[in-house]
């Protein structure tokens, strides 16, 4: 017991030294990790809900593809348009961006490829099978419908 | 001056530091937006080998449910007008999907693959012989038109496939949540998985739109 009553004068402050530190490593860990946002949207995108939702396995296989009205309606018109990255596409150029975004994958996993569709829920779907037209050209076949979740009422 | 010698070690006072950092670690979890990459799967078809003719339908017209969505966004069912939530044509479709009306061999197995709760369904409502042969036959059909909103094309899409999921998952003693919710990685999950998709194909036919009501 003895041995236990020597250490009784040693002080019961909990240093908080390193504190800071570890909040900082939490800080650069949140800011190294966090991306933003991808991609300012150029199209508006108020997605559709659905009920039946899956979850991306993997995230690095999907490429996104959004459609929309423009938000900038006095320099691109009202009618719906395709974006990648950060620019407007026509639909011949879709094949042209699968193609670059595959590049991208290892050989592998190039056919696994996922385009998730972000599409405005007021767009018509012409606009939407001619981009599917172009997927099913550049075998690029999973497709991926972003939509919300709904709660149905029973 | 003379006193330098008492103070002692000179220490930066950090006690704000974890302050100081822990606002700039709030600033970034909530500015952070965590996507939510969730949707409706679908796998298109393979484009069309140009030296090979399409292939010739050769399904019975009570095998397939055919669904029609024009312009103005009013639908087609069954060659009958459809005017209710596009969301109540799931249990249509899932009458359809379990009809034995005339089933083949391979048909029966399903049948005797399904629960008790399930054969009392079909015994009681799933026997028309003017719907599908049996679930390896049923086709669902859906085809929009140019104008049709993309809106009302995911809500169909989403109707069909609630229709498989709650039969997949009724086979297997889940719910359509949770048959989705499976995990495909985990070994026992993944058998359920393949046990609930055995000999019933999801089997749903989107046809390219025409060029009716285009823009």
């Amino acid at each position: 017991m003895s041995k236990f009553k020597k250490k009784t004068s040693t002080s019961q402050d909990i240093p908080t030294a390193a504190l800071p530190d570890i909040i900082f490593m939490l800080l650069f860990f949140f800011m190294v990790t966090t991306v933003l946002r991808e991609t300012d949207f150029l199209v508006t995108q108020q997605l559709p809900k659905a009920d039946q939702l899956t979850k991306i396995e993997k995230k690095s296989l999907v490429s996104y593809i959004y459609i929309g009205k423009p938000k900038n309606t006095a320099l691109f018109g009202s009618e719906s348009k395709i974006q990648t990255n950060d620019v407007f596409v026509e639909v011949k150029d879709i094949i042209k961006f699968i193609n670059t975004e595959k590049d991208k994958l290892s050989e592998v996993e190039r056919d696994q490829i996922t385009m998730a569709m972000k599409v405005d829920q007021e767009t018509e779907m012409g606009i939407v099978s001619d981009v599917q037209q172009e997927l099913r050209e550049a075998n690029a076949r999973k497709v991926l419908y972003s939509s919300r979740k709904v709660v149905l009422p029973k | 001056m003379g006193r330098g010698r008492d103070r002692g070690a000179t220490e930066v006072n950090a006690g704000s530091m974890a302050d100081i950092a822990f606002l700039l670690l709030i600033f970034f979890l909530v500015t952070t937006t965590i996507a939510n990459d969730k949707g409706i799967a679908m796998l298109l078809p393979p484009k069309p080998d140009p030296n090979v003719p399409p292939p010739e339908v050769t399904k019975n017209d009570k095998n397939i449910f055919k669904i029609l969505a024009n312009s103005q966004d009013r639908l087609l069912v069954e060659d009958e007008p459809w005017e209710d939530d596009p969301a109540l044509l799931k249990d249509e479709i899932k009458k359809f999907i379990l009809n034995f009306g005339n089933p083949s061999p391979e048909g029966l197995d399903v049948y005797n693959s399904l629960p008790p709760s399930m054969k009392q369904f079909i015994n009681v409502a799933g026997k028309r012989p003017d719907s599908s042969d049996d679930p390896t036959e049923a086709v669902v059909s859906f085809k929009a038109q140019r104008g049709t909103s993309y809106e009302l094309y995911i809500q169909i899409l989403d109707a069909i496939n609630a229709a498989y999921n709650e039969v997949y998952g009724e086979r297997i003693g889940l719910t359509a949540e949770e048959f989705l919710a499976l995990d495909k990685k985990d070994e026992v999950q993944n058998d359920l998985y393949k046990r609930a998709r055995q000999l019933i194909p999801r089997a749903i036919s989107i046809a390219e739109p025409d060029k009716g009501g285009s823009n």
